[in-house]
């Protein structure tokens, strides 16, 4: 087994293809796809595998979401690019009322093995239309199944496995990770869904975090080190299934939790975390679960702004120094 | 116009007519003080639907809307089946988890009913793309009412599948002739500047046409032309198959208010009545069924009342099936969520 030192949205162009070479009835398709779509993902799929299998649409998102379900109800196995996660609210109807509830709603007659791909996050005065963190929307939609990668080796892994499942699986890409580069193995191991992982261990507190906040977690849990606070960083890889027993023994070691997440902090995964927390390591919490996410804004386009709206180290620091310093508050 | 077929299939036409219009008379008695959501009855259209459906083949899928009991009953759905799925029953067609407004049937060839207006027309267009994609030749067909043109999806959609030449039919099904609203009695009443409706498939450069639904014999000629042209790779065709809403069907919930279909009415003009004398004279599509099959001396006036006895009763059976099948376990509720 080869291992490569390859950027995350290398791991993903890789997986692509080795889905498409695995499995004929994998397809492609998106805007632009051909072309490698806006930042290269799908690049050379298109030479590899021909136009059969890798299809540009037209600029219908709602229609292109209804075209994979209903191709994936007969047995492909398509890959729909939503460019960007926020044209994805144009594909609502499609995604949320067909194909998430198709397999209940026929009494179990239908499979709809879709893997949705969309780009999400901020990054680089993009704007409010190109820099959303959704996430929270769908893990309210029963029959979805939502991932977001933190690296290239569960970037590619998880996809992996999103194209194998028989379920619509979105599967969200940061773009501000597309060029992070790590170690992963060539003919990449699927990672499980629903499967968190322990990205840094620790026993004073717990930070749950997922996709790029993953990285700003452990920025923050090596700076709350050097201060002798130990944090367990938890990478969620999941959000639905939620991998609730990883946070719940954590907590339990720990009594200390903070969620980060990109998204609004209102509504946002984390308040779905606090609560589970509260509901099942009540006895084991010291202090109150504190949440870091964006404020309750639109995403500015000024890069200037965009600092102040994305969470940074010292958010998860401040939040963390919350919990220990909340010490007998219960 | 009868279809110019033998004479026995178009007495099982209209054998399959009279299982539509006597469902759903039951239907509207069996939902009377019961809780069973909205619905709605497919009377009036009966001779659009079995003919036209009677030409698909084993692997075709029709993908269908709120107003789709009889176009599961035309491809052979067992009735019984049905009304349980109506009544929520675990012996349903879904399992009691679809109700009327998604009830499915994946070996008669229905994946799914949407109750979203053109919701089931990407889907349908999809079915299509795959089978294109998979190298089936097999056929797509995208059964819609004149207001799912209204929705985005359909102009997408029309535009794919006139694009990539895909084996789909759009047959359209107006009966909106009479509707209520604003636009009573005008054409189109849906709320629409394009008309005629077939302009919004020809602009793709689709083929395109008006029919009058309640010909089975101009249904079955378009329907049939429809899915040799899908099924060779010509491409998709949009037809826009016109009748005239049935009376009982303008108030929120369906009502008899022609009361059970009498059916000496197609051969002793004494027994219309002169309350919708209009409808039962000239716009049910099946009445003017049997008067075509009695001019033609395929059947007599004995035959016709022993197929709808033999009908009738096949229903009520269904109807006591269906009350008296057990509800779904509790765990029903949360079991299939994922595939």
């Amino acid at each position: 087994m080869t291992v490569a030192t390859i950027r995350y949205i290398d791991a993903i162009n890789s997986a692509l293809a080795g889905e498409m070479k695995r499995d004929d009835s994998v397809i492609v398709l998106g805007e632009d796809v051909t072309l490698g779509g806006p930042f290269g993902a799908t690049k050379g799929l298109s030479e590899e595998f021909g136009d059969d299998r890798v299809i540009n649409t037209p600029i219908a998102e709602g229609t292109v979401m209804g075209l994979a379900a209903g191709a994936a109800m007969l047995g492909a196995r398509p890959i729909l690019e939503v460019m960007f996660i926020d044209f994805i609210t144009l594909a609502m109807d499609q995604l949320v009322n067909h194909a998430a509830k198709l397999h209940y709603m026929t009494g179990g007659q239908a499979v709809v093995p879709l893997t949705i791909r969309a780009l999400c996050g901020a990054g680089g005065g993009f704007g409010a239309h190109h820099s959303q963190s959704l996430e929270a929307w769908f893990l309210h939609v029963p029959g979805l199944k939502v991932v977001a990668p933190s690296n290239p080796a569960d970037a590619a892994g998880l996809l992996r496995s999103a194209v194998r499942d028989n379920n619509p699986v979105l599967f969200l890409e940061h773009r501000g990770l597309y060029w992070r580069k790590a170690e992963v193995t060539e003919d990449a191991i699927p990672v499980p869904l629903g499967m968190a992982s322990v990205a840094r261990q620790g026993g004073d507190l717990t930070i749950v975090a997922v996709s790029k906040m993953v990285e700003v977690a452990l920025a923050a849990a090596d700076d709350l080190s050097d201060s002798g606070i130990e944090a367990e960083v938890i990478d969620l890889r999941s959000i639905v299934p939620l991998d609730r027993e990883a946070i719940l023994a954590s907590v339990r070691r720990t009594g200390r939790l903070v969620v980060v997440h990109e998204a609004v902090t209102f509504g946002g995964i984390g308040a779905e975390i606090a609560a589970m927390a509260q509901e099942h390591a009540f006895a084991h919490l010291v202090a109150p679960v504190q949440r870091v996410g964006a404020p309750f804004a639109p995403v500015p386009a000024s890069v200037e702004l965009e600092k102040i709206f994305v969470p940074g180290p010292d958010d998860v620091i401040a939040a963390a120094r919350r919990t220990m310093t909340a010490e007998g508050v219960r | 116009m009868l279809p110019d077929l033998r004479p026995d299939l178009l007495v099982e036409y209209l054998r399959r007519m009279l299982v539509i219009r006597r469902f759903e008379e039951g239907l509207i008695k069996l939902a009377e003080g019961r809780d069973i959501g909205h619905f709605h009855v497919y009377i009036g259209q009966e001779s659009t639907g079995v003919p036209a459906l009677a030409l698909l083949e084993d692997g075709d899928l029709t993908f269908t809307t709120h107003r789709n009991h009889g176009h599961l009953l035309a491809r052979g759905v067992d009735p019984a089946a049905m009304y349980a799925e109506i009544l929520g029953k675990a012996t349903g067609t879904n399992g009691g988890k679809g109700g009327t407004l998604h009830l499915a049937s994946a070996e008669h060839g229905f994946p799914t009913t949407s109750a979203v207006t053109g919701g089931c027309i990407p889907l349908a267009t999809g079915a299509a793309f795959g089978f294109s994609r998979l190298g089936r030749d097999r056929v797509s067909v995208c059964l819609m009412g004149d207001g799912a043109l209204e929705e985005g999806a359909w102009h997408e959609s029309a535009n794919i599948a006139a694009m990539e030449s895909l084996p789909i039919i759009f047959l359209c099904e107006n009966n909106s002739l009479e509707a209520l609203g604003q636009k009573a009695n005008e054409y189109p009443s849906s709320t629409m500047a394009a008309s005629p409706l077939t302009e919004l498939a020809a602009v793709f450069g689709m083929e395109s046409v008006a029919i009058d639904g309640a010909d089975s014999g101009v249904v079955h000629d378009t329907m049939a032309a429809a899915v040799v042209k899908a099924r060779s790779g010509d491409g998709p065709i949009f037809i826009e198959a016109r009748t005239v809403r049935w009376p009982g069907n303008r108030p929120l919930w369906p009502q008899l208010l022609t009361g059970e279909t009498d059916l000496t009415m197609a051969w002793d003009e004494s027994a219309i009545p002169e309350e919708h004398g209009r409808w039962h004279r000239a716009e049910d599509g099946l009445l003017a069924y049997i008067r075509g099959l009695l001019a033609a001396g395929y059947v007599d006036e004995r035959t016709v009342t022993d197929i709808d006895a033999g009908v009738r009763e096949k229903m009520s059976a269904g109807v006591q099936f269906a009350l008296d099948s057990p509800y779904p376990d509790p765990e029903a509720a949360l079991s299939g969520v994922f595939g």
